[in-house]
């Protein structure tokens, strides 16, 4: 079955012969990004998280046809070195990363909550940011995400009041 | 002594051009390999393990690139635990180079740098401390000669910076001053540099790897491709004891996708187009097996019990045996730790080519070399035919130090002629795993009429860590006989106490135990310290006190004093219960490293809170601080993670569970909110870093519940009666 929707802002149609492929295998294997993570495949972990129509999803779990006419976007589309997302400029300013394999479903699941929630509280952080961190790197994490939180709302508004003005 | 060295890192200097395709030069060399007899009672002393490269093979690399650039080939993998930033600091500090210009990378197998011990045991760091730093010196110096040359002068006249030559105004980079060099003079070993005019070295630098794990860059096992890449999969045991005997694999070869079934003596597997096709008709692979013994959870725990298997003495003083002779002061307790899994997030696999009698095979692997073996005697090719190309590790706690996975990736790519990945699934990973060993510890001492210990007695009984690994040479087995994986942190460190022994009793048990971040330091450490804090309370003392009390005066117990009264300091230690929390203390030495931590603990519907820790820690010296904070941060969620919930066990011959989730472990909402980490240097040398904050955490969670309710917990995971 052929599916057409877009994965970073990149149209993308693909054929699929199993209709049961969950999209992290089409994420991975057949468009070639990476950032996004297997640990379990079965919804247990968290590491593959990824964007669709911007909630959080874990791909492993989440069936590929349905994402037709959807958007994707993956670590690799949620910012660069250059443009960093404010989830990862915090995570860069916080040295979050130790091995690194869960961070990208980190900081996916973080930048989804941070749009529901743009100043989350530890209690918001535990109830919602669920993924397992082998190198348990949740000390820095629980920092990055206020930061993250702080950054976010310093760098959306002078682009409001630009577009007010 | 420092004259003998010199001549060994001249005589055994290597140049060698054309590693890379940017490469211009790669230098490297070799150190002197000591008697493994030493090495490994050096290493279980004091953790103090000497780098143990191939006399044949350098075990650096250095390659100058045409941009200026430096890349350093490590022989230590990188699983999270910094080694690639702390190396990359004490390289360019010798060499005079910037951060941004130095690159750390896996060294494949073929460039002949591996290291025997492998990458675990943390001992990366301090295992080449001197040799990188004097190889770095030597490599500028070198140079330094190269552009003197060029320059017309001599080397001394010259000075260095950012990787610049210059004399005066006259300027050259070591790229154009290493360019088109064939002949290399190689100096002496010059001096190190005093430790005060290091730059880098000391500093909080922000790790060498940072970006590539916050923008996705492909650089784990499980990320590797190669152009015509095919999917593999094995049927894998669920049973404990299970081996192969015969496999159905009719309905297998018609699924969609499949390429081809490939059936061995041991194993039965499959090649498809994707990773979904081969999972697909890998389970519809009927494969019949010989179970021996169908295992259950009271098998195992019969089997681990104090006075089973063989006891090995493994320290004794003065006349424990007889002071605690049995009668109404004698105290006893046991405590006891359950099977824990390595859980580590990037599943165990590899992507191999084998493409007539050359093998490439990248995996994440904490035992380069004998991965390497293991595959060349498999396939029937030389080692030399092999290329063992390391990535980046998604976690390794020592999961990854026996890899044998790489064997089925090499073996299914050689049936098909293409390259093939092939990767376990979650449950796969769970149920072959090498454990962490289950363990039953019994305690007995004596306390003197000052309330000090007259006597103490530790004896544990854990599965084998260290025996049966093919890190270690079976001879080792027959010159140490106890499992000196197991008895890690097993030993009394109160030495001022008169009478004390520890003993070690092996058991081997019908699944793969093994090394696991610390090895036997968390168990060990929590049998001993709770029980330490029970004798403090049958003392009337404060626990704290009471452990300051009986250390001995030597260089050891100075370290230790000093790390217990700065955790004490920064926590604001009281053994009184305020607001609801009570505070829990234990301390231990582990690979040279003595680490004291204090928590503080409240208990609401049954569950333990951990609100805050304190950890002081003395590494030595310390190369980045801020690793050595993340790495006690992470060791401190990660013990706690497994003093309070984790437990693997066994039903109906499985083990179980197979999944995180039903595999409690800690997440974010059990975090503390607070980590407070004290780094003391008493020491002028790196010690170990990755495992040591691990040890405390247990009993000093235990210590704290028994302040807060009165119950001593004795087995992990904790739980509230
Ligand atoms: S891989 Fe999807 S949740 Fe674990
Ligand atoms: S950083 Fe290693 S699993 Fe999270």
């Amino acid at each position: 079955m052929k599916i057409t929707f877009s994965v970073n802002e990149m149209p993308q149609s693909i054929e699929i012969d199993d209709e049961n492929t969950p999209l992290l295998w089409v994420i991975r294997d057949m468009l070639d990004l990476k950032g996004t993570k297997f640990g379990c495949g079965k919804a247990a972990c968290g590491a593959c998280t990824l964007h669709v129509d911007g909630e959080a999803v874990r791909s492993c779990s989440y069936p590929a046809k349905l994402v037709e006419g959807k958007k994707v976007t993956t670590i690799e589309g949620l910012g660069s070195e250059e443009h960093p997302h404010p989830v990862q400029q915090a995570w860069v300013e916080e040295v979050v990363p130790q091995c690194g394999y869960c961070q990208p479903g980190f900081m996916m699941a973080t930048a989804a909550l941070l749009d529901k929630i743009p100043e989350p509280t530890d209690n918001d952080i535990d109830q919602n940011i669920i993924n397992v961190c082998r190198c348990a790197t949740y000390y820095r994490m629980r920092k990055a995400i206020h930061r993250a939180a702080v950054i976010k709302k310093n760098t959306t508004q002078p682009v409001n009041s630009e577009s007010d003005g | 002594m420092a004259k003998n060295k010199k001549k060994l890192s001249r005589r055994k200097f290597l140049v060698r051009g054309g590693l890379g395709t940017l490469g211009v030069l790669a230098v490297g060399t070799y150190v002197f390999r000591n008697p493994i007899r030493r090495q490994i009672a050096g290493m279980i002393d004091t953790g103090e393990t000497p780098y143990l490269g191939n006399t044949k093979s350098p075990i650096l690399w250095f390659e100058i690139t045409k941009d200026n650039k430096i890349i350093l080939y490590s022989p230590k993998v990188e699983m999270g635990q910094g080694t690639f930033t702390g190396l990359a600091q004490i390289a360019a500090d010798e060499l005079e180079v910037s951060m941004e210009q130095i690159a750390v990378a896996h060294a494949p197998s073929s460039s002949g740098n591996m290291d025997d011990f492998a990458t675990g045991g943390s001992t990366s760091i301090s295992s080449l401390w001197v040799p990188l730093r004097e190889l770095a010196a030597t490599l500028r110096e070198m140079i330094k000669m190269e552009a003197a040359k060029k320059m017309g002068t001599v080397a001394t006249s010259l000075s260095v910076k950012d990787g610049v030559i210059s004399e005066g105004d006259r300027t050259i980079t070591y790229a154009e001053a290493a360019k088109d060099v064939t002949e290399w003079d190689i100096p002496d070993t010059p001096p190190l540099k005093d430790m005060k005019d290091y730059q880098f070295i000391g500093k909080p630098i922000s790790r060498v790897d940072l970006k590539d794990k916050v923008f996705g860059t492909p650089i784990f096992g499980m990320d590797a491709t190669m152009p015509n890449m095919l999917y593999g999969a094995v049927v894998r045991p669920t049973v404990i004891g299970a081996t192969y005997a015969e496999a159905d694999t009719s309905k297998a070869e018609n699924m969609p996708g499949v390429v081809k079934v490939v059936k061995e003596q041991d194993f039965v597997g499959v090649v498809a187009n994707s990773r979904m096709e081969a999972e697909n008709a890998k389970n519809a692979i009927d494969v019949k097996w010989d179970i021996p013994k169908v295992w259950q959870t009271a098998d195992i725990e019969a089997m681990i019990e104090v006075g089973k298997g063989e006891p090995y003495v493994i320290q004794k003083e003065g006349s424990p045996k007889k002071t605690l002779q049995e009668d109404e002061t004698l105290i006893i307790s046991e405590f006891k730790s359950p099977i824990g899994a390595h859980a580590q997030l990037e599943p165990n696999g590899a992507l191999a080519y084998v493409e007539g009698d050359k093998a490439t095979v990248m995996m994440s692997t904490q035992v380069v070399k004998i991965t390497r073996n293991e595959i060349a005697e498999r396939l029937g090719l030389e080692k030399e035919q092999v290329n063992i190309v390391p990535t980046f590790l998604g976690g390794g706690f020592g999961r990854r130090l026996h890899t044998p996975n790489g064997i089925q990736a090499a073996v299914l790519s050689k049936a098909v002629g293409t390259p093939v990945k092939c990767f376990l699934d979650r449950k796969e990973e769970f149920q072959n795993d090498t454990f962490r060993p289950p363990t039953h510890h019994v305690l007995k001492a004596k306390l003197n009429e000052k309330g000090l210990i007259e006597a103490i007695e530790h004896n544990v009984s854990s599965g084998d860590v260290a025996w049966g690994s093919p890190m270690l040479p079976s001879v080792v087995e027959t010159i140490l006989g106890a499992d000196l994986g197991a008895w890690r942190g097993g030993m009394i460190q109160y030495g001022a106490i008169p009478n004390y022994q520890a003993i070690s009793w092996r058991v081997k048990l019908p699944f793969a135990t093994s090394w696991w971040r610390s090895l036997g330091l968390l168990a060990n450490t929590f049998a001993i310290e709770s029980f330490m804090d029970e004798l403090a309370a049958k003392a009337g003392k404060d626990p704290v006190q009471f452990r300051l009390d009986q250390i001995q005066d030597d260089d050891r117990g100075y370290r230790l004093k000093e790390v217990i009264k700065a955790a004490a300091d920064k926590a604001g230690w009281t053994d009184k219960v305020v607001n609801g929390r009570a505070m829990g203390f234990a301390a231990s030495t582990d690979v040279n490293t003595p680490c004291a931590q204090i928590v503080e603990v409240s208990v609401e519907n049954n569950e333990i809170k951990v609100h805050k820790v304190t950890c002081a820690m003395d590494p030595g010296l310390v190369v980045n601080p801020d690793q050595v904070k993340a790495q006690c941060e992470g060791a401190i969620i990660m013990g706690m993670s497994a003093s309070l919930f984790e437990r693997m066990y066994v039903e109906e011959g499985q083990l179980q569970p197979t999944i995180y989730g039903p595999y409690e472990m800690a997440l974010m909402k059990h975090a503390p909110k607070e980590i407070d980490v004290v780094l003391l240097q008493n020491a002028d040398v790196p010690g170990g870093v990755g495992e040591p904050p691990l040890g405390p955490i247990g009993a000093a969670i235990a210590n704290a519940v028994f302040r807060l309710t009165g119950e001593r917990l004795r087995e992990m995971p904790l739980k509230i009666s």
